[in-house]
Parts: structure tokens; C-alpha cells; sequence
């Protein structure tokens, strides 16, 4: 099902774009990566996404820096794909992060992909998300301040920072909350 | 995209797309009918039902998601009230990339769910107290992603639009029963009004059926899109089953420790076309589980 007619164009390289974003936040907002990203999506019954999710695992696990993966699921039934990388290497981290989407959406598996984020620090020492719409293909941030509470204004802040150098949502509508997301 | 699972029933489409060129072919016969038969004495009063039809149609469907509520007696719900609905929604459209539509609550012990309105940006997705009681969270995901693709669909508009020659015919009935239509001159043959009034009766029982198949049809292509969305056939299929009692399902219970006395009563097995399935709004709860079994198998195929 697609509420769009025409499907936008989707452009996983964009997730290669990330590591001068994150210079830029931490030059111009004072945003620390963690090393942490996350691809969302939804897993679907049976014996080929299994396989799918295993291949996955192993293949990033293999790595020689080998970062930790982890597979978790949330409230809402999708699963969290986590990968815990070296805070000074997110182009490693992107490339695994581009890994999994291109693996999942190389299955068909592409209808049940939400979306994937890299966590950063603010200064406060509160957690912020950079998250990429898989569907629309366009990022957003978003920072938690409560279980259900989210800082707006930093929000709209790393938008305007970013705005030159990722292709931001402007859809407000579609900046979706993800509370509890792993990392956050 | 190297590939997606997401395979197009043609036959599905097929037969939609005839039914609903059906129904176009039955309202141009229609209109067409009484221009010959009836509009050569008196024009306007065709013109003026015909109007007036399309009318009745126009405002059911521009104000879909009001009229429904109301009947419904819901109630719009913020985030805050309900937030774990809220939430499901949100993702739901994330993944479909549509605008998230409004989300309302009915107060009513009978489970059920519903999705109205005139477009994906001006819509309602609403259920009763009922179902969120009976249901587990997938489940009711499920239920959500099935409605969701009714507003993407726009299967508001489709059912207005191929219920608006019923509709005409409907009103020309009551018309012709009056006799509105042309009275006083009647060059000898056939009264117009009997003709207006037969002609009218015949569309309206055809489209009855055709509508009632394009809306089969409609209900099969939610369950289709709904399930290959969460990606999850067996949550649909058993928020079907528990919706619908378990009547004509398979049983949950083993037969045999069931009393004596109950095991002389087997359902008969209908076959063919009957009564019931020619007027039916949904497909039988068979058709819908078998046809997620098939999206269930093609989901767990493993690809190269």
C-alpha cells in the first residue's frame, strides 16, 4: 500500500552523507556522535526473513573492528537492528547501517523498512536522534526530554543546521516519535 | 529495489476493474435510457432528479468522516488520550507514507472498526471500545494497516462514485411512482412513468449486486495491502477470526470432546452462489483467511 502514487525516488546513499552532517553538528551545535545506529523495520513471518536477519548479523559482526550488533524489538512489534561502533568512525558505522538497508531491501523486504538512526550527545548530555525515513527518503531529528515529551526547538535547530547538507523532512507531520528507541 | 514481495493479484484487478466499468456502462445506460424514453416530453424533471441524485451522493461523500462519526456516536482522541493508538497510527503511515488521518473512538461493546472520508488528507480511522478489548496489540495493527489502505485506496470515493447510478435509480423510482414524470402527455403506447419506473427498478437491482461485489473485492485488496504492510498475515487473520465469533472458522476445540448431542449437528458446507454471498458487504471469512495463507507463503519464501 502506498499513500503516494508516485513513489519519491529513495536514496540510500544519502546515509553516506551523515559523517560531514555530524561535523557540522558538532562544530555548529556542539553534537557528539555516540556510535551508535539503528535501522527499524518490520519482520515479517517465516523462514526467509530469518535468513535475511541472520545474514545480516553475521555479516557486520564479522567485521575485523568488529562493532557489537544487537537485535531488539520494541512496543509497537518492529525490530531494532543496533550497531555500537567507534564514536570517531561513523563512516564505518553508515556503511553498515547502508549494509543492512540494501540487504533487506535486496530481499523485497523493502515495504516493512521504517527507518534508521544515528544517535548523537547534545551538550546538556541528552540524547538526540538523526533519522533517516526510509520511505520518503529525507531525514529529521529527534530528541526525547520525557517518555512522551520531545524538544522541539532542538529539533527544528538541527534542521536549519543541516538543512545545506542532508535533504531534510519538511513535512512536520512526519516527524515521527519513536519513544523507547534503543540508544535514545 | 532489486525486488519487491509485494506481487500484484492480477485477477483480483481484473475483476475489480470490471465491475466498476459495469456500473459505469449501467448509469450511461441509464441516463441514457430516460433521455429516449422519458426526457423527449419533459426534460427538466429528468435533469432535476438526476441532479439531485448525484447531489444526495456528493454530500454523503464530502462529508463521509462527519456523518460516520456521528452514527458511529465517536469521538476524536488526542495523541494524549491514546497514545498507544496514536503511536501504532504514526508508524503505520510512516511506512505507507501517507498523510496520518484523524483518530476517533466509539463507545460501543460491538467490535468493530472503521476508516471514512473524502480524501487520505481529510480522513478518520476509527474503533470502537469493543475491539480494543477483544484484540492484542498486533492484532489490532493489523486491523489499523487494513483500514489505512482503505483511506490510501480512496475506496470512500470509488464506493460513492459506483453507488451513484443506485442511487439515481433509487430516486427516479420514488419519482416515477409519484408520477413526477411526465404527466398529461402520453402519445399513446407505453406510459412513460412505467417505463421510467421498470427501467429504474432493473438498474437498481443490478447495481445492488454489482456494488456489493466491487465491495467484496474492495475488502479482499484491504486485507491484501494491510497484511503485505505489518507484514504480518497471521495477526489479520486472527483478528478476523476473533471478530467474527469464529463462525464458519476453523474450530479452536477439538470435535470429539465436544458432547454427543453436539456432534450430530455438522454445518452443512455451502457451496455455489447463494443468497448470502451474492448480498454480502465482505467477502467470507474463508475467502479472506485463505487468501492471507497465500501472502503468508509468498512472504516466508526464501530469494536467491
Amino acid at each position: 500500500m502506498r499513500g503516494r502514487t508516485k513513489r519519491v525516488p529513495n536514496n540510500l546513499d544519502a546515509l553516506f552523507l551523515i559523517p560531514s552532517a555530524a561535523i557540522t553538528l558538532q562544530t555548529a551545535a556542539g553534537f557528539t556522535p555516540t556510535g551508535q545506529g539503528a535501522v527499524c523495520y518490520r519482520s515479517a513471518a517465516g523462514a526467509a526473513f530469518a535468513q535475511t536477519q541472520d545474514e545480516m548479523t553475521s555479516l557486520i559482526a564479522d567485521d575485523p573492528e568488529a562493532p557489537e550488533v544487537e537485535v531488539s524489538r520494541d512496543d509497537f512489534g518492529f525490530t531494532w537492528l543496533v550497531v555500537s561502533g567507534d564514536p570517531d568512525n561513523l563512516a564505518d558505522l553508515c556503511t553498515d547501517l547502508h549494509a543492512v538497508n540494501t540487504s533487506l531491501e535486496a530481499q523485497g523486504f523493502d515495504a516493512g523498512m521504517l527507518c534508521s538512526m544515528v544517535t548523537f550527545t547534545a551538550p546538556g548530555g541528552r540524547a538526540v536522534g538523526l533519522v533517516y525515513l526510509y520511505k520518503s527518503g529525507t531525514f529529521y531529528a529527534f530528541a526525547p526530554t520525557g517518555p512522551h515529551q520531545r524538544d522541539n526547538l532542538t529539533e527544528i535547530s538541527v534542521r536549519d543546521h543541516l538543512a545545506a547538507e542532508l535533504p531534510m523532512e519538511p513535512d512536520l507531520q512526519k516527524w515521527l516519535a519513536l519513544w523507547n528507541a534503543p540508544g535514545l | 529495489m532489486a525486488h519487491s514481495r509485494f506481487i500484484k493479484d492480477a485477477g483480483l484487478t481484473a475483476r475489480m476493474t470490471l465491475v466498476m466499468f459495469l456500473l459505469g456502462a449501467l448509469f450511461v445506460a441509464l441516463v441514457v435510457g430516460l433521455m429516449v424514453f422519458v426526457g423527449g416530453d419533459n426534460p427538466g424533471i429528468v435533469i432535476l432528479i438526476g441532479v439531485a441524485g448525484i447531489g444526495v451522493a456528493f454530500y454523503q461523500w464530502w462529508s463521509s468522516d462527519k456523518l460516520a462519526m456521528k452514527a458511529m456516536r465517536a469521538r476524536e482522541v488526542t495523541p494524549e488520550e491514546a497514545p498507544e493508538l496514536h503511536g501504532m497510527i504514526d508508524r503505520l503511515c510512516a511506512l505507507a507514507d501517507m498523510p496520518k488521518p484523524r483518530v476517533g473512538i466509539a463507545d460501543m461493546d460491538l467490535p468493530n472498526a472503521f476508516a471514512t472520508g473524502r480524501s487520505p488528507d481529510r480522513s478518520v480511522v476509527c474503533v470502537t471500545t469493543g475491539i480494543l478489548q477483544l484484540l492484542d496489540a498486533e492484532e489490532l495493527e493489523a486491523v489499523l494497516a487494513h483500514e489505512l489502505s482503505h483511506v490510501a485506496h480512496r475506496d470512500v470515493l470509488v464506493m460513492t462514485l459506483a453507488s451513484s447510478a443506485g442511487i439515481l435509480a433509487g430516486m427516479l423510482t420514488r419519482g416515477a411512482q409519484f408520477g413526477g414524470l411526465s404527466r398529461g402527455r402520453n402519445s399513446g403506447g407505453f406510459p412513460a412513468v412505467i417505463i421510467a419506473l421498470v427501467v429504474s427498478l432493473v438498474v437498481y437491482a443490478v447495481s445492488f449486486i454489482l456494488l456489493r461485489l466491487l465491495s467484496r473485492y474492495r475488502e479482499l485488496c484491504a486485507d491484501r495491502s494491510g497484511a503485505y504492510l505489518t507484514m504480518k498475515p497471521q495477526a489479520l487473520a486472527s483478528a478476523l477470526t476473533k471478530i467474527s465469533g469464529g463462525a464458519g472458522a476453523i474450530p479452536q476445540k477439538d470435535l470429539r470432546a465436544n458432547s454427543a448431542v453436539n456432534s450430530l449437528f455438522i454445518v452443512p458446507a455451502v457451496a455455489g452462489i447463494s443468497m448470502k454471498t451474492l448480498t454480502a458487504t465482505h467477502p467470507s471469512l474463508e475467502q479472506r483467511l485463505e487468501q492471507l495463507a497465500r501472502i503468508q507463503a509468498e512472504l516466508s519464501r526464501p530469494m536467491g
